[in-house]
């Protein structure tokens, strides 16, 4: 479980996030949605050691992430796994050397223990017959699924995913929000995921938060959305054409 | 923000500061210092250092061994007619003109001008690679699996181009005292013979030293300065270019400067 207390975070005295105070569950997607600017990507960035969160606790499971140690935030980082909104691969590595990374920097495993571990984790996203491929000679969709097979290597407690489906077509993001999803319940990881993809919320949505200027506007499952009073709620749920058209009927 | 955060997201917003540029310089002498104090730490996996080191070692140097050849060998040629055209003199023996071809090319041409182009082609490499690496967020990457982006990143950098640099200056001296027998061989600047004797005339071990340390400091300046700013890189492949040529350029103005600081330390 990751518990958020009273965070603030600002840049240049500008206030980005303001007293956010949140709980995502263990073993199930936990949705971040907002309109494009709204903060999640500095949000999970603060959540995951990127940015200093000004004001403010983050708990892992009662252990509290700012005021740790660089030492054991380190360590407690090697039990998070991230998928970055663009994929982060090194250019410079095959798919296979992608996913062997992080076994050759951070785990004790022999060579041909490291070489089964990668091999298995490319299985489990599909890819066992790109390994020797380059991140510029696959496809938007493949990369996010190397990006998965990666972060998932060294067995992470807890996800976190920025925009896992920018940039893909519906089917493809279809593909990959499951892949999450099932990832999630099989290992019993406490996954993050920001999204502005309705789809992702109907999808897979345990539970959403809906964050609004640096604000949590919002909180629920995904059955309640759709029924909410709140504005700002709705007018991002029903911003598409196509929303506001079941919603009429 | 803190100062040490602040560097390592390489994010410094100046528009709303009005800085002049000595302010300006400070400040990036002062993140540089904090980058390298990042930048010197020990390697979590050696094995993969030690793979890494050699990866540097063909990409940014022996991939420059070709055309180091080719230039010192005509920089050779050319300081040999040269001096000859400015030093003829009747009351000079001719062997003088080798004399001064060696020293020319031992003490300067082969160290400096040679560091000067590697600033150009590694420099420009260092940053572009780094910078590409920090705006497509594999430094964030790296950095929350708990590794030190730095060190990993740039570390390897120096190290190797550090260890061999010296080592092409050699080879560079030695192609280019080549070149400049072959301007007498084949075109009859001076007598060959004349030109052998003279670059045997006067040898001092010291100026071997001065153009070996010449050689490590320049290159540590180039790959230091150069991974700074492709740390520093934030926005997207506009900035990778502009940190790119900033790298070259204050690499090779770093080169002068320290040219001209290490020549007072031993003949001042
Ligand atoms: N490194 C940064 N420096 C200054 N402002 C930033 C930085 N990163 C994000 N911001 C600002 O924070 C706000 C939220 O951005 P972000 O979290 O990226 O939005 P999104 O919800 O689309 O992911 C934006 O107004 C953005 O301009
Ligand atoms: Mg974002």
């Amino acid at each position: 479980m990751i518990k958020i207390e009273n965070l603030y975070k600002y840049f240049d005295g500008r206030e980005i996030l303001h007293d956010i105070s949140c709980e995502f569950e263990s073993g199930k997607t936990n949705l971040i949605i907002g309109q494009s600017g709204s903060g999640k990507t500095v949000l999970m960035k603060c959540l995951i050691g990127l940015y200093e969160a000004e004001k403010g606790n983050i708990l892992y499971d009662n252990r509290n992430f700012i005021k740790m140690a660089k030492k054991d935030r380190q360590i407690l980082q090697q039990e998070m796994g991230v998928l970055f909104q663009g994929g982060a691969l090194f250019d410079s590595m095959s798919v296979k050397e992608n996913v062997l990374f992080p076994l050759i920097m951070l785990s004790n495993l022999n060579e041909s223990e490291r070489n089964d571990r990668a091999e298995f984790c490319l299985e489990r996203v599909n890819l066992q017959d790109s390994q020797h491929l380059y991140p510029s000679q696959i496809s938007g969709g493949m990369k996010k699924r190397v990006a998965i097979a990666r972060s998932i290597a060294l067995n992470p407690k807890y996800l976190f995913c920025d925009e896992p489906n920018s940039g893909l077509d519906p089917k493809t993001s279809l593909i990959i929000d499951e892949l999450i999803y099932e990832l999630t319940h099989e290992y019993q990881m406490t996954t993050i995921i920001n999204t502005h993809d309705m789809n992702s919320v109907m999808a897979i949505g345990e539970t959403v938060s809906f964050i609004h200027e640096g604000k949590l506007w919002w909180k629920g499952s995904k059955n309640e959305i759709l029924n909410t009073d709140n504005d700002e709620l709705n007018s991002f749920v029903y911003a598409s054409k196509f929303a506001q058209h079941l919603k009429r009927k | 923000m803190d100062k040490n955060s602040s560097l390592k997201l390489g994010y410094t917003n100046r528009s709303n500061l009005k800085m002049n540029f000595l302010e300006v310089l400070l400040q990036d002498i002062g993140e540089y210092i904090l980058l390298m104090k990042r930048v010197i730490a020990k390697p979590k996996n050696k094995a993969y250092f030690r793979k890494q080191l050699v990866d540097e070692i063909n990409v940014l140097c022996i991939n420059s061994l070709l055309i180091i050849s080719v230039i010192s060998i005509f920089m050779g040629a050319v300081i040999t007619i040269q001096t000859n055209l400015q030093i003829e003199n009747p009351l000079l023996p001719t062997w003088t003109i080798g004399f001064v071809v060696r020293q020319s090319v031992v003490l300067e041409f082969a160290p400096t001008i040679v560091s000067i182009f590697l600033a150009g082609k590694i420099g420009s490499h260092i940053a572009s690679e780094i910078g590409t690496m920090k705006v497509t967020e594999q430094v964030d990457a790296l950095e929350t699996m708990g590794i030190n982006s730095a060190s990993h990143l740039i570390l390897p950098k120096i190290i190797a181009s550090s260890m061999v640099n010296p080592l092409l200056i050699i080879i560079s001296i030695f192609l280019g005292l080549l070149g400049g027998w072959g301007a007498c061989e084949f075109l009859g600047t001076i007598p060959s013979s004349q030109y052998i004797e003279g670059i045997r005339s006067w040898f001092e071990s010291r100026d071997i030293y001065y153009a070996l340390v010449k050689a490590f400091v320049f290159a540590f300046l180039i790959s230091s300065i150069s991974g700074f700013w492709g740390y520093k890189t934030t926005g997207g492949a506009l900035e990778v270019g502009k940190t790119s040529t900033k790298a070259v350029v204050s690499s090779s103005f770093m080169i002068l400067l320290f040219d001209l600081i290490i020549t007072e330390i031993f003949f001042g």
